[in-house]
């Protein structure tokens, strides 16, 4: 079922890469990271509710990863997916509304935290339901190839996901028929409260690709220059028409699993020895150290991206709820006009 | 007697019914290390150890498999689904597998299993950890659901569950974990399945309610006996088998039949006891045969308001009582 693609060899390292392209990146890292800092204070305020997750910790992942994508590539991923959103380029402001439930939010308040989406920039959003993303994936990539694109899929999970039936059947499929598919499995060492080898026959996650022939490897998660290299190689085969490929990133989350984890399944040590290698203070020591940007300078673009986070969090305060009666919008294409015979004027 | 919270007297009844009986085990997600999202299972792994208290994979469609193959094979185990939302990658297991295999064995086979899962919403839990799932499984021959909404209903039906021959589907409304106090045995007990109650008498119309609105509609009651309006509160507490004769009774003495329910209104549970009143009971009644309940609309939003308003409220209620009342 694949087509043969363009030949396309080319090794893009960090190292070629421009200063300007890496400081671009610290900016982005940045605005993650004070994202999330700001939806925990919120959160804990009572102007977010429900479930939500924190990425800080991980950005590394998102962001080395889709630095190589073009806009025709596609990114679906699961539920802690603030910090992807905000690497794939969703404004900050109608992401906050959104965790705001505020009708400016990127699904008018309907998703919450969990589904942060835009289809314009390929962006599919965070999926809940744990695992069953991969699935829709599968698809997608399939329609890509059908249709002749040169794209790619990246499809992001956690550890967790790789226990579940539409795991394994995702990963099957897709060599199958040789689909474009980027499979990233951020192993943050916990589904949960859960460790990884509690649950999982293997613990190197990227071995169960291997039973599928999907060529995959391990990597360190944590450094932005490190994710950006080694996944090179990975979209150059998926590009060249080779059929998926599967990398584990190896990385951690600073929070616990959700709102209210009070942490009991792992040591304060561990999160210490994570907080060492941190993705923006490793990248921040390279680009210091390595290219002469003064620290003053990243400085001020951490700043900037506070204020950038402000200014969505005005924005998320001040915008509306959305009208109540939005609540019937989007069901199907056409207006849905048999509301059922419910009580109290549900119209 | 000791007051406890609904979720106290799962906990309670759950280890009790392991102490006495070695064949009963839990399995979930983190049910064990960590006790369960809810807490429902807090200290259960120190007491029985990893053998009887499973901390399963994040795999839904494998908790459900693996404990009918285990129940078929003379254990009891009770396999906690983390939200009621993510039941359905086992549902295939559960109508194909537990429902059937007593039938299609000719009683060779059965399958003892329970299922618990946390269904509901009003917790902010937008569209994936807020739904009710008692309509798809109240559908299946050879599956019983048991809704029960008080503790001592709670601690009672769950120890049948476990003692039940039949796989049953044991649904928790999250809100009521710690919402309500009541009055439980300190000792197991069991309550029959199949048997509702009438949590208040009432001359003027029955209201057929369970889950959290159930205590809605317990208030919305309290609330039109000042106005001289007499509410009977039937709770089915078991929604199959369905306690038929306590509700043809009290529809006979009543003559009005209110149904409440928060999953969506179409095809609901409650359009099965319409149909039943309506077809055993239809000369005794005085008015239409009403609901109130959640909207057709694909899941609970997460914007505040819009699931306020998607969850049938206690003026809700009120306002569907004074009509048919008036009626
Ligand atoms: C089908 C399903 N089952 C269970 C859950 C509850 N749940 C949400 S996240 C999670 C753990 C997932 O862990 P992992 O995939 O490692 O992702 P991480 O949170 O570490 O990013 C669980 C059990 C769910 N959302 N969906
Ligand atoms: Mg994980």
């Amino acid at each position: 079922m694949a087509t043969p693609k363009s030949d396309v060899e080319h090794e893009t390292l960090s190292a070629d890469l421009s200063t300007d392209k890496l400081v671009e990146w610290y900016s982005r890292m940045e605005l993650m990271r004070r994202f999330e800092n700001h939806a925990e204070r919120y959160y804990q305020e009572g102007k977010i509710a429900g479930y939500h997750h924190i990425y800080s910790g991980q950005e590394a992942v998102a962001m080395g990863i889709f630095a190589h994508l073009g806009p025709d590539d596609h990114i679906i991923t699961a539920y802690r997916d603030h910090g992807p959103a905000l690497a794939r380029g969703i404004d900050p402001k109608p992401a906050m509304a959104e965790l705001w439930g505020k009708a400016t939010g990127t699904s008018q308040g309907k998703g919450g935290s969990m589904h942060l989406a835009s289809r314009k920039l390929h962006f599919w959003g965070g999926y809940a339901i744990v695992a069953a993303h991969l699935s829709l994936a599968t698809g997608i990539a399939l329609a890509e190839q059908y249709k002749g694109h040169d794209t790619v899929t990246v499809c992001m999970f956690g550890d967790g996901s790789t226990n579940n039936g539409y795991f394994h059947e995702a990963l099957n499929l897709a060599k199958v028929w040789d689909l474009p598919i980027l499979f990233v499995c951020e192993n943050n060492l916990y589904g949960m409260w859960t460790p990884v080898g509690d649950v999982s026959a293997v613990s190197d996650v990227y071995k169960k690709a291997c039973g599928y022939e999907i060529p995959a490897k391990q990597i360190d998660g944590m450094n932005v220059l490190h994710v950006y290299d080694e996944v090179a190689e990975a979209i150059d085969h998926i590009r060249a028409g080779n059929g998926p490929y599967f990398i584990e990133a190896l990385t951690y989350r600073y929070r616990g699993h959700g709102a209210g984890d009070i942490e009991a399944y792992r040591t304060k040590d561990e999160v210490a020895e994570y907080k060492e290698k941190d993705p923006l203070v490793q990248l921040a020591s390279y680009l210091a150290d390595e290219r002469d940007v003064d620290r003053s300078k990243l400085e001020t673009l951490a700043k900037e991206a506070e204020g950038e986070i402000n200014a969505a969090v005005e924005f998320a305060r001040e915008s509306e709820e959305p009208a109540l009666e939005t609540i019937w919008d989007n069901i199907f294409a056409a207006p849905f006009e048999d509301r059922g015979s419910v009580s109290k004027g549900r119209s | 007697m000791a007051e406890k919270t609904n979720l106290q007297a799962i906990h309670d009844t759950l280890w009790a019914a392991m102490k006495e009986d070695e064949r009963v085990l839990i399995m979930g997600e983190d049910v064990g290390a960590k006790g369960g999202v809810f807490r429902v299972t807090a200290d259960f792994l120190e007491e029985f150890g990893e053998e009887r208290v499973v901390d399963t994979p994040l795999a839904e469609l494998a908790i459900v498999g693996v404990g009918i193959g285990m129940a078929a094979n003379g254990l009891l185990p009770v396999c906690e689904i983390q939200f009621a939302d993510f039941i359905h990658p086992a549902f295939d297991q559960i109508v194909s597998e537990a429902a059937r295999i007593r039938y299609r064995s000719n009683n060779h086979w059965s399958c003892p299993m329970v299922i618990r899962a946390p269904y509901g919403g009003g917790i902010h839990g937008a569209l994936y950890h807020s739904q009710s799932i008692e309509a798809f499984f109240a559908h299946v021959p050879g599956l019983k659901v048991l809704a029960p909404s008080t503790p001592y209903d709670t601690a009672g039906l769950l120890y049948s569950a476990i003692h039940d021959p039949d796989p049953v589907i044991f649904l928790e409304h999250k809100k009521l974990y710690r919402l309500v106090k009541g009055e439980v045995p300190d000792k197991l007990f069991k309550l029959p399945i199949g048997k509702g109650e009438i949590k208040r008498e009432g001359r003027d119309l029955t209201i057929f309610a369970y889950g959290l609105m159930l205590h809605q509609a317990l208030e919305a009651a309290e609330r039109v006996a000042a106005d001289g309006i007499e509410v009977e509160v039937l709770d089915p507490r078991s929604l199959t088998p369905l306690d038929e004769e306590l509700l043809l009774d009290s529809v006979k003495k009543t003559s009005k039949l209110l149904i409440i329910y928060e999953d969506n209104e179409f095809g609901g549970y409650g359009a099965e006891i319409a149909a039943i009143v309506a077809d055993k009971a239809f000369m005794d009644l005085d008015a239409p045969i009403k609901r109130v309940a959640g909207p057709m609309v694909p899941a609970m939003p997460y914007n505040g308001p819009q699931q306020d308003w998607f969850m049938p409220s206690v003026d809700d209620i009120e306002d569907a009582i004074r009509e048919l009342a008036d009626f």
